[in-house]
Formats: structure tokens, sequence, C-alpha cells
């Protein structure tokens, strides 16, 4: 049974008056995934934007404990916190708050290491699709054609599809969630909560001054990502690969929205030709074609 | 009864084990009741972590091994452990420790106690496997203590020490000791009872600095320039006031084991000594037989200062000694370079002792780079250019290189 935004908690884990910008995309996300785990949970965060949006010290937004941790780290620190956790008796929830930097790239292996052991973490990966705390630089989940500080011209290359390589270490959970579709990412963090060993799930979460987008637009963007096939929201449990419901009508082409409604609102996409976006559109295709036909199967 | 059986009955009685210095260590990690270990193999610190693994697995050890896919994650593990209060170790060496630096620093920030075993080995490039002391040298800037055993009895009290230390100060310590020559050589020791470490060590101190969900704080957020300075110099102060704390906890330990290693220096024949070498490690023994000898030999007042504790750095017990003895000249071995300015010991020697009214000749000497051997007749002669320079029949010389053998390398140097 979904939760319906009805029933998402008043309580806040996460405070106003903290460092993000207007219509930070890992606020949204970040708020409503501690209130789906509740006080009983350790935070560990590597370098990333959230390092500066919980504000410096002596202030705090955070509610539970957390631990900051240098960029290439956090997983395995999350390790040694949940292994001493169990080893006293203690049964909180330990997660992993990092963005795309540090877990598509240079903590990829921390990452790996962990999930191959499958130690009982909940890494939440929140994408907001390149270096936004260093002032918007690729990383390996720019999508290709995206402008950003070192790519000036367009990244070249397609993003990393992390979730099947982490799906691949064989862990029993990986789900995809956007800021956009809180109940269905309120609903994967209580699913998640529930299953021992590895849980790792990637949020699209939109940077205003990153993705050049007006502030309103946050949310929007958020949603028109799923609604054009751009990103896709779906779970890999056990192995099994299953479309979450809010990607589900948009995996037929005649049902999908025109990528270019995406693009439009950002200006990292601005620069784009006709001929770049068509071929976005042909990915798009491709891989939500694929998607389909992998829905209820086992794919590892 | 033989003399061999009584020393077997003797053994028997207090415990004795014979074991390489790594398996000291381990029996220390043991006996130290730590919770959380982060494992990656380097030689030559590999075999600590297999027999912890060993005892973990065929001795149900109650300790949680994480088999980490790197030594930055191994100091992260132990990082992540010692956060929310419980007891962390690891061990590396060489590339191990320079892979794991930016944690290193990190935890030393974090003001987590944990205790790490450095086996120490020299750096590449080119590939090098043996001993030298820079790796376990460089975090002394990093804000952690580093203490330095001589032989394995030693090794296993001063894991134990560290912990009293890094519990006491919330400063994370590093046990050095030589690659090899310690850590694949067996020699016996005793162990303690284990209650007798339970009361040195308790778990149960004060963690003002865990994470706990029910009484939830934020740890390592940024900070700005108004605060960070006074941080630092905390880590500061608080290493330099631990000179006292490591002679402390030396005589306590002394006096439940009868094991008294002189604190931050162990002094050799220093009373009537004129001239002395500061020595740390293994090659200790050395230098103390060779000023044996130097005496007998040449009639030559020679002794040993051996360094125990290399972070907090002996400056008060420097000052003692050379204000109460006459020593006229010493020697500093570094196995270990600061490039073009001379040993980083002999260097940190020179800064303690310039200011007092009376200061030795101090010479810097190079050597055992890499695996080389100090031999005790290179102490020898040491002692001898030693006693020249302190009858002013020779000059100190910035630095010096033990054992440079030139001919061999100009066969294959590239002439540039």
């Amino acid at each position: 049974m979904a939760t319906s935004i009805k029933s998402i908690p008043y309580e806040e884990y996460f405070l106003a008056g903290n460092g993000s910008c207007p219509g930070c995309g890992l606020t949204i996300g970040l708020r409503n995934v501690l209130k789906a785990l509740g006080s009983e949970v350790y935070m560990v965060v590597p370098a990333s934007c959230s390092s500066v949006v919980q504000s410096p010290f002596p202030n705090s937004s955070a509610t539970v404990p957390l631990l900051n941790t240098p960029f290439a780290a956090a997983a395995s620190a999350a390790t040694g916190m949940v292994r001493a956790l169990r080893k006293n008796g203690k049964d909180a929830v330990v997660m992993v708050w990092a963005g795309d930097g540090g877990t598509f790239d240079i903590g990829l292996a921390t990452v790996s290491g962990a999930a191959e052991r499958n130690e009982d973490i909940l890494y939440i990966c929140y994408d907001n699709e390149a270096y936004m705390n260093t002032g918007g630089h690729r990383s390996s989940a720019t999508p290709i054609g995206t402008f950003t500080g070192t790519t000036p011209t367009g990244k070249r290359e397609n993003k990393k599809n992390v979730p099947f390589i982490i799906a691949a270490h064989n862990v029993p959970y990986v789900a995809t969630a956007s800021v956009a579709y809180v109940t269905d990412l309120y609903d994967k963090i209580l699913k998640a909560k529930s299953i021992k060993g590895f849980k790792y799930i990637q949020v699209l979460a939109p940077c205003t001054p990153g993705w050049l987008l007006p502030t309103e637009k946050s949310v929007e963007s958020a949603r028109l990502g799923v609604q054009t096939g751009m990103y896709h929201l779906f779970e890999i449990e056990n192995g099994i690969f299953k479309v979450s419901p809010p990607s589900k009508a948009y995996l037929k082409k005649e049902k999908r929205k025109p990528v270019i409604e995406y693009l439009q609102i950002q200006g990292r996409f601005k620069h784009l030709k006709e001929e770049d976006i068509k071929r976005i559109e042909e990915w798009i295709d491709t891989i939500s074609e694929e998607y389909a036909q992998l829905d209820g199967k086992r794919v590892f | 009864m033989s003399i061999i059986e009584d020393r077997r009955e003797t053994n028997l009685k207090k415990n004795v084990k014979v074991v390489t210095a790594n398996e000291a260590v381990a029996l220390a990690v043991k006996y130290a009741k730590v919770d959380v270990v982060g494992a990656y193999p380097i030689s030559p610190q590999t075999s600590i972590m297999e027999y912890l693994t060993k005892y973990q697995e065929t001795e149900s050890l109650d300790l949680q091994i994480v088999r980490v896919e790197s030594e930055h994650s191994a100091m992260a593990v132990a990082m992540g452990a010692a956060a929310v209060g419980a007891r962390a170790f690891t061990a590396t060496a060489s590339q191990g420790l320079l892979y794991m630096a930016e944690m290193v620093y990190w935890v030393a920030g974090s003001r987590l106690p944990v205790v790490m075993v450095v086996t120490s080995r020299a750096m590449g490039a080119p590939w090098v496997l043996g001993n030298e002391h820079t790796d376990m040298l460089l975090p002394r800037e990093w804000g952690w203590m580093v203490l330095a055993p001589e032989h394995n009895q030693e090794v296993f009290d001063t894991i134990i020490q560290a912990y009293k230390l890094a519990d006491s100060t919330f400063i994370p310590v590093i046990v050095g000791l030589d690659g090899y020559i310690l850590s694949h050589t067996t020699m016996p020791i005793e162990l303690p009872n284990q209650e007798l470490v339970d009361s040195f060590i308790p778990k149960n101190t004060p963690k003002p600095y865990a994470l706990d969900t029910k009484d939830p704080s934020t740890h390592g957020n940024a900070v700005y320039q108004q605060l960070y300075q006074e941080m630092r110099w905390d880590i500061f102060r608080t290493i330099q006031e631990a000179e006292d704390l490591v002679d402390e906890i030396n005589r306590a330990w002394a006096k439940l084991t009868g094991r008294d290693y002189g604190g931050v220096i162990e002094e050799y024949m220093l009373e009537d000594a004129e001239v002395a070498l500061i020595v740390m490690g293994a090659s200790s023994g050395d230098a103390k037989e060779a000023a044996k000898l130097v005496r007998e030999k040449y009639n030559i007042k020679a002794g040993v200062m051996r360094l125990r504790s290399i972070r907090p750095f002996p400056i008060k017990r420097l000052h003692k000694i050379f204000n109460n003895y006459n020593i006229k000249a010493i020697g500093v071995i570094d196995r270990n370079m600061s490039p073009g300015l001379g040993g980083m010991i002999a260097t940190e020697v020179k800064f303690t002792l310039y200011e007092l009214p009376k200061r030795p000749k101090i010479q810097s000497y190079i050597g055992g780079l890499g695996g080389r051997d100090i031999k005790l007749k290179d102490f020898e002669n040491i002692y001898l250019e030693l006693d020249d320079i302190a009858n002013g029949k020779k000059d100190v010389e910035i630095c010096k290189w033990i054992n440079l053998d030139l001919e061999a390398y100009n066969k294959f140097a590239i002439e540039v």
C-alpha cells in the first residue's frame, strides 16, 4: 500500500534555515528521506553540497547524528560505524547521504567494497548530475551534451549506469527515485529500511544554479526528467528489475513527453543543436524499450 | 632440573609466548578488546591481519574485522567505528600509509582515539621493501602521536599504552615498528592477565565525541578561520603536554608488569657520557652494544638516548638530560631523510637544544634507508668520529651519510 502525501509525518529532522539554495533538490530529498527514517538514524556525509548545506559549526540543520567524511570515505566510514553499532547491540539505520561525484567517481571503489561485503548500510546518492559544490563540473553522472564548467561545449560521454553496477554486486535492494515523486521516494526508503544488507537508492535532485534553472522550476524539472524518460524510476530487488509506477506510463513512446520540454527549461542544455536533441531522443527510445523488456525480469 | 627446563617452567607460569612482532601486535589488539579493525594487506604488515582473522574465525574472538578494498577505507572504517565510541585499530606501511594519508589527517582532526601500527618500510619509486622510518614519521606532522618500540615485548606493551594515551587525550596514536627487522623476527614475550589489561585500559572511559541518536550532534562540519586555528592549537598543546603522560603511563605499566622502558626516552649509560647517540627502533640495540664496546676498547665515554616517543617530542626530557649531564657531542641517527636538509629527528633535536646554555655539538647521520644495514662497526666508527668532534679535532657537517656506496651507484647512474 503506497503512502499518500497526507500520511508523511510532520516531524522535521533536517531543519529550515539551512544553507541550501532556493529550490535545492537535495534538501527536498533529504527532508523526506529523514521523515521516512525517523530519529534512529546515523548520517554519514562525504564532501558535497550537503557538507555545506548542513551549516557551519557551531550550527547544524541535522537533528540526527551526522559524521562528515572526506570525499571517498563515506561508505567505509559507514561500514565501521554500523559494525560498531551492531557489535554493541544497536539497531539504528546507518545512512550515507552522498552526491553523484562522491558516488559515481571518487567514491565508487569504496561503494563497491561496501556493496560486495553487503554491509548493512542505506546508501543514498542524490544525483544532481555534476560536481555542484565546486561550482558545477562534469562527473560521470552528467548526461551527454550537458554544459558544465569543465564541459563548456557539452559533455561528450553518456551518463554511467551506477544503479546497475551496484546491482551487479548482488545486493538485496537498488532503486532510483526523483524528488518530484516524494511518496515513491518515501516508500522506497521504508522498504530499504526493512531490508538487511546493502541498499542503494539514487535520487534525481535538481540543482538550480548548476542546471541554470529558475528556482520555481526545480520540482518541475525533476518531474519532467521522469516524464520524458531522461530518468527512469525502478527497483532491482534481489536481482529482479521492476519499473516503478511513476515511470511505468512513460515507457511507451506515444505516452512520453518530448525531451525538449525537459531540456528547454534548463540553461545547461541551451546550446544543444537539433541533431543533439535527436540523439538524446534516440537514446531515450532505446533505453525505455530495454527497460520495458526487462520489467519483472531477473537482471542479476 | 636443568636450566632449560627451569626456564620453561617459569615461562609457563609467566605465560610466555615466542612470537613475531606482528603476532605481538595481534595479541595486543586481542587483549585490548578492540571492537573494529579495518584490514587491508601490505607487506610487512599483512601477517597482523592474518593473525587477527585467524583469532576471529577459529578462536571466536569477538572482533569486527572489515576486509576493505583500500587503506583509505581501512582508516575510514576505524574512523566510523571510533566516531560512535568503539575501540578501533588498523595497520599499514609505506605506500599504504601514503594512500591512507587523507584519512589519517582527518582522524587526527576529528580527535578520535584510533591506534594504528605502521610496520615501517621505505617508499617508492622505485619499488622497495626494506625498512626505514620515513613512513611512520610523516604523520608526526598530521596530529598523531608516534611511539617507537625496540623489541617485540615492547611492541605488545606499547600498543596497550597507546590505547591509554589515546583514550586520555583524544589524539590518535601510531606505534611504529621496524618492518621485517621486528615484524618478522620471533622473540619471547610475556603476556599479562586479561584483567590487568582491562583495568589499565577500561573501555568505559568518557567519550564526549561519540555520536549517539539519543544526543545527536554533527561532526566535522565546516568551520571558518575564527575557529580552525584554535582547533589546531588544541592538538598542538595536547600533544606537547602529553610528554609527561607518556612517562606516567610507562611508570604505571612498569608498576604492574615490572617492565620499565624509560618513558619518552630510554637513557643508556648517560650519567658520565661525553658522546652519545640518539636512535630509535630496532637497531637501538646495536647502538647500545657499540657504546659498551667503545667504552672498553677506546675508553670513550659513550651513551645512548633511545627515543620512544617522537610525538610528543621529548623536549623536557632532552633539556633535562643536557642540563644534568656533561655530554659534549651527539650523533642523531636518522633512518629517514628530509631531502637537502638532514635527518628529520636531527632537525628536531637541534631545534630543541639550540637555546640551552650548554648545548652539545650535534651531528646528523642519515643511513639505513630501504633496508640497508647499519652495523655494529658503523656505530663504533660514529662514536670515534663523535669523540673527535667533542675534542675539537673534527667539525660538524650539516649532514653525513652512513655507508654511501657511490662506486656501486655510479655504475648504473646516467650522466646528466
